[in-house]
């Protein structure tokens, strides 16, 4: 907090190192990934969706999200993890995510909520896991209380092949 | 001057585009034997009102242009001129011109003027052809502006004669005879004689203390722009006698203006419309934005943006206001109940949930009605069309409009429009022959070509009906063989035959005409109305005229739909699509090639997909004869498509799948039901595309799985 006030005081500092981000994190395979909190418009419980014909496994279907049809992607489907039993702490985070079309609503199955952190942006850490085919959901990774949390890159969860 | 004006643009070229609407409507309507007063005065109000408005926000062109129309008008009004076919012919595309400089206007380009120069060139050898200089000194300007003043003092002869009798009420419009003198005596340098007359005193006892009894004999001595003094009278020419004329005085002093005028008028000109120190602040601002735009001047053919707005009967606002009233007490009802209920007023709770219910239903469809305008916004273009279509093929044609009032979505009605004129166009062109053609065939000359729209089971039906020669059965027919469409063995009924020219790349036509037969049409037409979720369909009958229907969903935000279930899923057929439904036999499905399955339906095969294995879908296996073939149309193609069971038909309401997500194949949209989960709606059309298809799908799907 203390390099916030200070920065404060001096208007002509980068707008990056005055900044923090907050993230929402939850838990998927014992990892713990992060989104921008600006974008999570709500967290709902699981509840089934209606399938679409033909599309990708991993996303289960749409919902009916107070008028607007929502996809449900499953979050571990698309990074190919195993498919674990949706229980009582299975969630659905509703993101609102902006992209180079627009804006698009979805919601993003997940095992369980973890907690909000505030992440200075210098913080964020680059990653090589190079030819990783999952690298380009990922934007960078940060240690939060000794432990890592994975920062997630919303815009490539909206195109959908 | 610190009021934008720009704001209140849009609303000007509203009103604007509404009374170049009226004009043409008025000038078709018009007897050019008999004018009709009423429809002349129509017609000059809506040109004045566009004038009026161009030059209070500084559209310079358009006042300019629109004064050369006025002033023919005016003339037409006053009976000064007779109307005649090629001032009317002058006047429409007039109209054509006006509209194109303001939808320019609009989008934001510089007009193109070159039209409206040709025309205002026009009009004003018409203007000069045989009335009195006077008249034509009313063009005179100039456009350096500055100059104007010294200039039009300089025309004209050598004074003018106005003989001005007010009606009574004159003075209740606001009008002040003594001003007007005033301003005119300040144009003329008080060389002016007025002579009241006394005429139309009523005695004492009679008079009304509001009224005005008093007429004037005005002389005005000093040779000023008639223009002025037209100006100042302007305002109450409704509402009185004025007759302006000019002074015979010197006769070489006439021919020295109309020179003058000559003179002026080879170097480009600006209207004084306004007077002239108003015109030269008008001009210096139009100077200032000009040179301030020039520097970014982007030129851009944009098309003028679509108009966002709708006009709303206040009815319909006044009914929703009602009904939103009502919604809330309801509301504070159930909150009341809510406070401190207890199990003996669970009666009254489902009495109020039964109200709001009610009130709900009620609130959307009036909000469904503020989008419904009526057809006569589509149908209003037609006559204009009809006649220049029938005046360049040389026949003789009536438009016969019915049914103006029928309503529609504003949606639909926006995309139903170029389907039309291309559907009347046609009637006009191949359909109603030429007259001498008629004449010996026993019809009368003048052929008939009709338009209907009614209301009819939740839809819209559009009829366009000409009595011309008919479909020419041998000749589609011929034609679809040398085109290759159909193989020449076969043969159709004439319903399957007519529907032939609904096919791509398809014209009777034998020569490409300049209004149609260029082989691409109809096909269009009907892909057209195919994505508005609508039909259509031709009757004919040779030598008797054809018939074409359209049918279309009332509005494109409800679909009526048929509710069916495959294994645990449910979707929705849009109810227009559907032929019939049968249950499934299994003697009466026969496999082609081992693997496409065919119906037979009474005397034909329909080919079959189980809409399970379109669409992924796992069902448990039950008895054939348990499931149920839904027989659907699409593109005039019957298909049968197995289902588990039919459910209830409801109306949906239509949502959008691509917005959060992609377009999904065979899936038009989503919808949500009662319980509130999603149901996906079928896209019937694009079904056949994908049952050739599907089976690759399927393959690649267990691969990725």
């Amino acid at each position: 907090m203390n390099t916030v006030e200070d920065l404060d005081m001096d208007e002509t500092i980068d707008a990056d190192q005055l900044t923090t981000e907050q993230y929402l994190t939850f838990f998927m395979e014992g990892e713990e990934y992060g989104v921008d909190i600006l974008a999570v418009q709500e967290i709902r419980g699981w509840e089934s969706a209606t399938p679409v014909p033909n599309s990708s496994s991993y996303i289960k279907g749409v919902i009916n999200l107070r008028g607007t049809i929502v996809p449900i992607m499953d979050l571990r489907g698309r990074f190919d993890l195993s498919k674990p039993e949706y229980g009582p702490e299975t969630v659905v985070i509703v993101l609102k995510i902006e992209f180079d079309k627009g804006s698009r609503i979805m919601g993003v199955i997940v095992d369980a909520i973890s907690d909000v952190y505030d992440v200075p942006i210098n913080d964020i850490k680059q990653t090589g896991i190079g030819e990783n085919k999952n690298a380009r959901f990922i934007k960078g990774l940060v240690t939060v209380n000794k432990s890592m949390v994975i920062l997630l890159k919303l815009e490539q969860f909206v195109i959908f092949d | 001057m610190s009021i934008d004006l720009s704001q209140f643009h849009q609303v000007f070229y509203e009103e604007s585009y509404e009374g170049l609407d009226a004009m043409e409507q008025g000038l078709l309507e018009m007897d050019i034997e008999a004018p009709d007063d009423e429809v002349i005065n129509t017609i000059f109000r809506a040109a004045h009102s566009i004038k009026g408005g161009s030059g209070t926000f500084g559209f310079n062109q358009v006042a300019e242009f629109t004064h050369v129309v006025e002033t023919l008008l005016d003339e037409v009004r006053s009976g000064h001129r007779a109307m005649n076919q090629s001032i009317m012919d002058l006047l429409l595309i007039s109209v054509d011109c006006m509209r194109s400089l303001l939808e320019e206007l609009q989008a934001g380009d510089d007009p193109d003027l070159s039209q409206a120069k040709d025309l205002k060139s026009q009009f004003e050898s018409i203007l000069n052809s045989d009335s009195e200089p006077a008249e034509s000194a009313s063009d005179g300007g100039d456009n350096s502006g500055g100059d104007a003043v010294e200039d039009n003092n300089d025309t004209g002869g050598k004074g003018y004669h106005v003989h001005f009798v007010p009606e009574v009420t004159l003075l209740q419009t606001g009008n002040e005879p003594t001003r007007m003198f005033r301003q005119l005596a300040e144009i003329c340098d008080n060389q002016m004689e007025v002579v009241c007359s006394f005429d139309r005193m009523p005695s004492l006892t009679g008079m009304n203390p509001e009224h005005c009894y008093l007429s004037w004999d005005i002389k005005i001595t000093k040779a000023i722009d008639r223009h002025e003094i037209d100006e100042i009278f302007e305002w109450v020419i409704d509402d009185a006698e004025v007759i302006i004329t000019e002074l015979s005085g010197d006769a070489d002093s006439a021919v020295n203006s109309i020179e003058a005028k000559s003179i002026d008028s080879s170097t480009p000109q600006v209207e004084t419309v306004v007077e002239p120190v108003e015109q030269k602040e008008i001009a210096s601002i139009v100077e200032q934005k000009e040179t301030a735009k020039d520097p970014v001047k982007v030129k851009t053919k944009s098309s003028p943006p679509e108009s966002s707005s709708i006009r709303v009967s206040i009815d319909k606002v006044d009914s929703l206001i009602n009904m939103v009233g009502e919604l809330v007490i309801t509301q504070s009802m159930l909150g009341q109940l809510g406070q401190n209920f207890d199990i003996s007023r669970v009666q009254r709770l489902q009495e109020g949930l039964a109200q709001l219910e009610h009130n709900t239903r009620e609130l959307q469809e009036s909000v469904m009605k503020i989008r419904m305008m009526p057809i006569s916004f589509v149908f209003s273009r037609f006559p204009r069309l009809v006649r220049d279509v029938s005046r360049t093929l040389n026949k003789k044609i009536d438009l016969v409009l019915s049914g103006e009032n029928t309503e529609l979505d504003k949606t639909v009605m926006e995309k139903i429009g170029d389907p039309m004129v291309h559907l009347i166009r046609n009637s006009i062109d191949h359909g109603i022959e030429m007259p001498d053609v008629r004449a010996s065939a026993g019809k009368s000359e003048t052929g008939t070509v009709e338009l209907n729209a009614f209301h009819q089971s939740g839809n819209i039906v559009i009829e366009i009906k000409d009595d011309g020669a008919g479909l020419n059965k041998e000749r589609i027919h011929q034609k679809a063989i040398e085109n290759g469409l159909i193989d020449e063995s076969t043969i159709l009924s004439d319903e399957k035959i007519f529907d032939l020219i609904f096919q791509p790349g398809f014209s009777t036509a034998d020569a490409v005409s300049d209004l149609s037969g260029r082989g691409v049409g109809m096909d269009v037409v009907k892909r057209n109305i195919a994505s508005l979720n609508g039909s259509i369909e031709v009757s004919s009958e040779t030598g008797m005229g054809s018939r074409f229907v359209i049918r279309l969903p009332l509005t494109l935000a409800i679909l009526d739909g048929q509710l069916v279930r495959v294994g645990e899923e449910i979707f929705i057929f849009p109810l227009v699509s559907i032929v019939e439904s049968i249950q499934m036999d299994d003697t009466a499905i026969n496999k082609v090639g081992g693997h496409s399955d065919v119906l037979q339906l009474r005397d034909e095969y329909v080919p079959v997909v189980k809409l399970n294995e379109l669409f992924s879908v796992n069902i448990e296996e039950t008895a054939v004869d348990e499931k149920i073939i839904v027989v659907v149309e699409t593109e005039g193609e019957k298909m049968g498509v197995v289902v588990d069971e039919l459910l209830g038909q409801q109306q949906v309401v239509i949502k959008s799948l691509e917005e959060n997500f992609k377009k999904v194949e065979g899936i038009s949209g989503a919808t949500i039901l009662g319980d509130g989960t999603v149901a996906l709606i079928v896209d019937v059309s694009g079904l056949p595309k994908m049952s050739g298809t599907s089976v690759k799908q399927i393959e690649s799907a267990h691969k990725a799985a």
